[in-house]
């Protein structure tokens, strides 16, 4: 297990601390900035609130293009548990709701609400807690979600979420630490608003109940430690630790490790370890939301670096674009030979892609150097396996083997060494003296594994819905099969059942068909007679034939009229089937009436009873034909367009294609 | 005399561990993965069918059975290795006969041009597409393979296969697939 409590505090109280391993000491600069009180900022002429700022989820759009919002109203719902509503920095009109550079490295555009400020300056009405000591905990973690608030220190976890922990907390600490170079955002605010970060941890502490408060603060920071140590004296279960200098001492495991020993296992949280950890600044932004009932939409920003003129803190609203706070501090574009913001520190931070990105809940720095002062790192060279990056690493890593096998794309090994417990602190990159961007190489390969992982998940996903599919079709054939045969069957049943009725009632069904025949061949008869003339010339002939030979022969008579019934059938058969060809002529041809009636007059058959008929069966015919022709024309239309499509797609692929290859080329060149 | 006793008492003692050998063969047998299950947890499950097989299984049978490994577009290179590694074979080029590697594409129907013919939702292999005759349909596309299949049965042509774009949380660090802004992105530390 890990050292008891009563041990941790025996130390600590003679201001005795552990260490971590690795670490290295940077050059601080952090003089460059904290000299001066927190500057406010005027008002910005747009204001761009991405709608997502935290890990997790973002929750749902509340506000439509043209609203008017008033300050710190809601932009988005808290309804899932992982979403953190973000809230209007002022008020003002949405103007636009669409997608916005993004406060991340690539830059990629997210949803992003942009409102124009009216200049009023507007709040909504407020529901401060007058004292929160009198309000469940459920409640004041429930605000403390309403009110935005997620991690300010830099991974921005909910707070919500993390306060909810059902784990019994032994240490709460309380991170003031600040350990990269340049920033100096949470020194100015423990210097000048220690009561009211102390009033957040007393709201913490009330929530979660643990044995010791430790307000950590490096001692590169004096004036910070002596404020924070003023602002706890009353308490005594609240302890100032004054911790040494190191990087990454901020981390939260180094933290821990440094505070108590305890170790947070890999893939574990701290409170696997009974402690709990919070940044100073989101104490700050706990009081803002309970005590004065202000949702979050500002937060110091550290303005730094040698290309700036006055670098200096500010109080910045959520959604700031960046340029408004280079100009506040004075950019000096002739110290950078090309344009170059690093958002966050030198050691985490990235560079922005746009002047335009907003601030966001986790910008706690700009950094503005100058080229001296942070070279560009473009000539990496081979590893010479000197192990300086595996001194240096805080995790006990070791760093050049997840460099070698994550350059080398072999993923697996680069997990064996315990990839994802890297922190991505930086220390490696600094110390390398080959100049590899380590970090780098250890983003790409953690990205390539979480999407390899999605990925597989996917397909499994895919396997199942698949399967699942099969299985239901197969019992829908089955299932038909089953009922075809149970309907045969049926069937067959019912026939030997009353089979001697049944076969009664064939048997007078076939008799009457047979009536019904003869009487039509009779029929057909009487009308073949009158209208094609050969026929009517040979039925005569044969009339008066017969007339002669009936009166000798009665018995000849008869043979005769059957030989006639059969004549006069098969002409009636061909007369039929030539008016059937011609009607679907006249289909075929689709003209209108002239061709067919031509037709019709050249044809044998010169009476044809439903000529009338006949002429609009064509017409309604033609009218289907070509609404068909239509049809088929616009299909071909669709295909046409389809394979002109496709064809481009292709195209366009191809081109994609080429042009990623040629870019990813360009890439190995560059890291060559 | 010896030689005929010792010669006896050796083929006893073979006989003997024989059938205890035979014995654990059995009663401790060890239920493998079947290869063709291992084939197939390789294989992307698009289930587009461009390999010339009904699916992703029944190339694993295929494969299993001594068919080439490079006929699967949707899984690429990455997917060629991994089966030449499993078969133990050489890894070789997709075969360009089964189609070419593409970027991931999800289907999306223009909704307001579909007929409601239902012809897409037979051809779907995951029943990503929900719909009903005569009624507007729509593709599920978390559920969506890209397996293309459901693009030539529409009578209308009103299935589109667009590009799944990358947002910020699979971006996969790479600066050269970035926006530009109006400052050069350079990584830092
Ligand atoms: S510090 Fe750089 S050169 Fe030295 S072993 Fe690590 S990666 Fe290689
Ligand atoms: S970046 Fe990762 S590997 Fe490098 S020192 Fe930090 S924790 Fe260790
Ligand atoms: S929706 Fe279309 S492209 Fe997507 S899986 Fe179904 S058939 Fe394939």
């Amino acid at each position: 297990m890990f050292a008891d409590y009563d041990q941790i505090m025996e130390r600590l109280s003679v201001n005795q601390l552990w260490d971590f391993p690795g670490g290295v000491h940077p050059e601080q600069k952090k003089s460059l900035s904290n000299q001066h009180n927190i500057e406010a900022m005027p008002l910005a002429s747009a204001y761009y609130v991405p709608v997502k700022q935290h890990i997790g989820v973002h929750g749902e759009l509340l506000v439509e293009v043209g609203d008017h919002v008033l300050k710190g109203q809601a932009l988005t719902n808290n309804e899932q548990s992982m979403a953190v509503p973000v809230h209007a920095p002022s008020s003002g009109t949405v103007t636009n709701i669409a997608e916005h550079v993004s406060a991340h490295p690539s830059g990629i555009p997210e949803l992003t609400v942009t409102i124009e400020p009216d200049g009023q300056d507007q709040w909504i009405s407020l529901k401060p807690v007058p004292d929160f000591t009198k309000v469940a905990s459920v409640d004041l973690i429930n605000m403390i979600c309403e009110a935005g608030i997620s991690g300010l220190g830099g991974a921005g976890f909910p707070t919500h979420i993390k306060t909810t922990s059902v784990q019994p907390t032994e240490f709460l600490i309380i991170n003031g630490i600040e350990c990269e170079p340049y920033i100096s955002s949470d020194d100015r605010l423990m210097r000048e608003h220690a009561w009211q970060i102390r009033q957040g941890i007393d709201i913490l502490v009330h929530i979660l109940q643990p044995k010791q408060v430790l307000v950590a603060v490096e001692d590169n920071k004096p004036e910070a430690l002596e404020t924070m140590a003023i602002a706890c004296q009353q308490k005594d279960n609240y302890q100032v630790v004054s911790v040494p200098t190191k990087y990454p001492a901020g981390g939260e495991k180094q933290l821990i490790q440094v505070l108590t020993s305890r170790e947070v296992p890999a893939n574990g949280l701290p409170s696997d370890v009974a402690c709990i950890m919070y940044n100073v600044g989101t104490c700050y932004a706990i009081a803002d939301a309970i005590v004065e009932g202000k949702p979050l939409i500002k937060r110091v920003v550290t303005i730094t670096g040698e290309a700036v003129q006055t670098p200096k803190n500010v109080w910045a609203r959520l959604g700031t674009p960046v340029e408004e706070l280079l100009e506040s501090a004075g950019y000096l574009a002739n110290k950078q030979k090309e344009a170059r913001v690093v958002m966050g520190g030198p050691m985490m931070g990235f560079a922005i892609t746009s002047t335009k990105t907003p601030v966001v809940k986790i910008t706690n720095c700009l950094l503005v150097p100058s080229d001296e002062e942070l070279p560009h790192i473009d000539d990496e060279r081979a590893c010479i396996r000197c192990s300086a990056c595996a001194d240096a690493c805080p995790v006990s890593l070791l760093p050049q083997q997840m460099f070698w096998y994550s350059k080398a794309k072999e993923l697996d090994k680069a997990q064996e060494y315990h990839l994802f417990d890297c922190i991505e602190c930086g220390a490696c990159a600094y110390v390398c003296p080959s100049e590899i961007p380590l970090v780098h190489y250890y983003r790409q390969a953690k990205a390539d594994i979480r999407n390899q992982q999605e990925e597989k998940a996917k397909s499994e996903k895919a396997k199942i819905r698949f399967e699942a599919r099969k299985a239901r079709l197969q019992r829908e054939k089955e299932e038909r099969e089953e009922k075809h045969r149970l309907a045969a069957e049926a069937r067959k049943s019912s026939m030997t059942k009353d089979g001697g009725a049944a076969k009664d009632k064939i048997a007078a069904a076939l008799a009457r068909a047979k009536a019904k025949k003869e009487a039509l061949a009779k029929q057909a008869v009487a009308d073949t007679t009158t209208p094609s003339e050969k026929t009517t010339n040979e039925t005569s002939a044969r009339s008066t034939n017969q007339a002669t030979v009936s009166t000798e022969q009665t018995s000849k008579q008869t043979k005769q009229d059957k030989d006639s019934d059969k004549k006069a059938k098969v002409a009636a058969a061909i007369a039929k089937a030539k008016a059937k060809k011609t009607k679907q002529a006249a289909g075929v041809v689709d003209e209108t009436s002239a061709p067919s009636s031509k037709k019709k007059k050249n044809s044998p058959i010169t009476k044809i009873p439903e000529d009338t008929n006949e002429s609009e069966v064509p017409a309604a015919e033609s009218e289907k034909a070509k609404a068909a022709e239509l049809k088929k024309k616009r299909v071909a239309a669709a295909l046409a367009k389809a394979k002109a499509k496709k064809a481009r797609e292709a195209k366009a692929a191809k081109q994609k294609q080429t042009e990623a290859a040629e870019a990813n080329n360009n890439q190995g060149e560059e890291n060559n | 005399m010896f030689t005929f006793g010792s010669l006896l008492i050796v083929a006893l003692l073979a006989l003997v561990f024989g059938a205890i050998l035979g014995f654990a063969a059995i009663r401790f047998k060890v239920e493998g993965d079947p290869l063709v299950e291992q084939i197939d947890a390789i294989l992307p499950q698009t289930q587009c069918g461009q390999c010339g097989y009904p699916g992703c299984k029944p190339y694993a049978e295929a494969i299993a059975n001594g068919d080439d490994i490079n006929k699967c577009p949707p899984g690429g290179e990455a997917t060629i290795k991994e089966l030449a590694d499993l078969m133990g074979v050489e890894a070789k080029p997709l075969d360009a006969a089964h189609g070419v590697e593409d970027i991931k594409k999800v289907a999306f129907i223009r909704e307001d041009e579909c007929i409601g013919c239902t012809k897409c939702i037979q051809a779907c292999p995951v029943d990503a597409i929900i719909g009903a005759a005569k009624q507007m349909h729509t593709i599920i596309t978390d559920e969506c393979t890209g397996c293309d299949l459901c693009v030539d049965p529409c009578p209308v042509d009103c299935i589109d296969m667009i590009p799944v774009e990358v947002d910020a949380s699979h971006w996969e660090w790479n600066f050269s697939k970035v926006p530009v802004g109006d400052i050069p992105i350079k990584q830092v530390s």
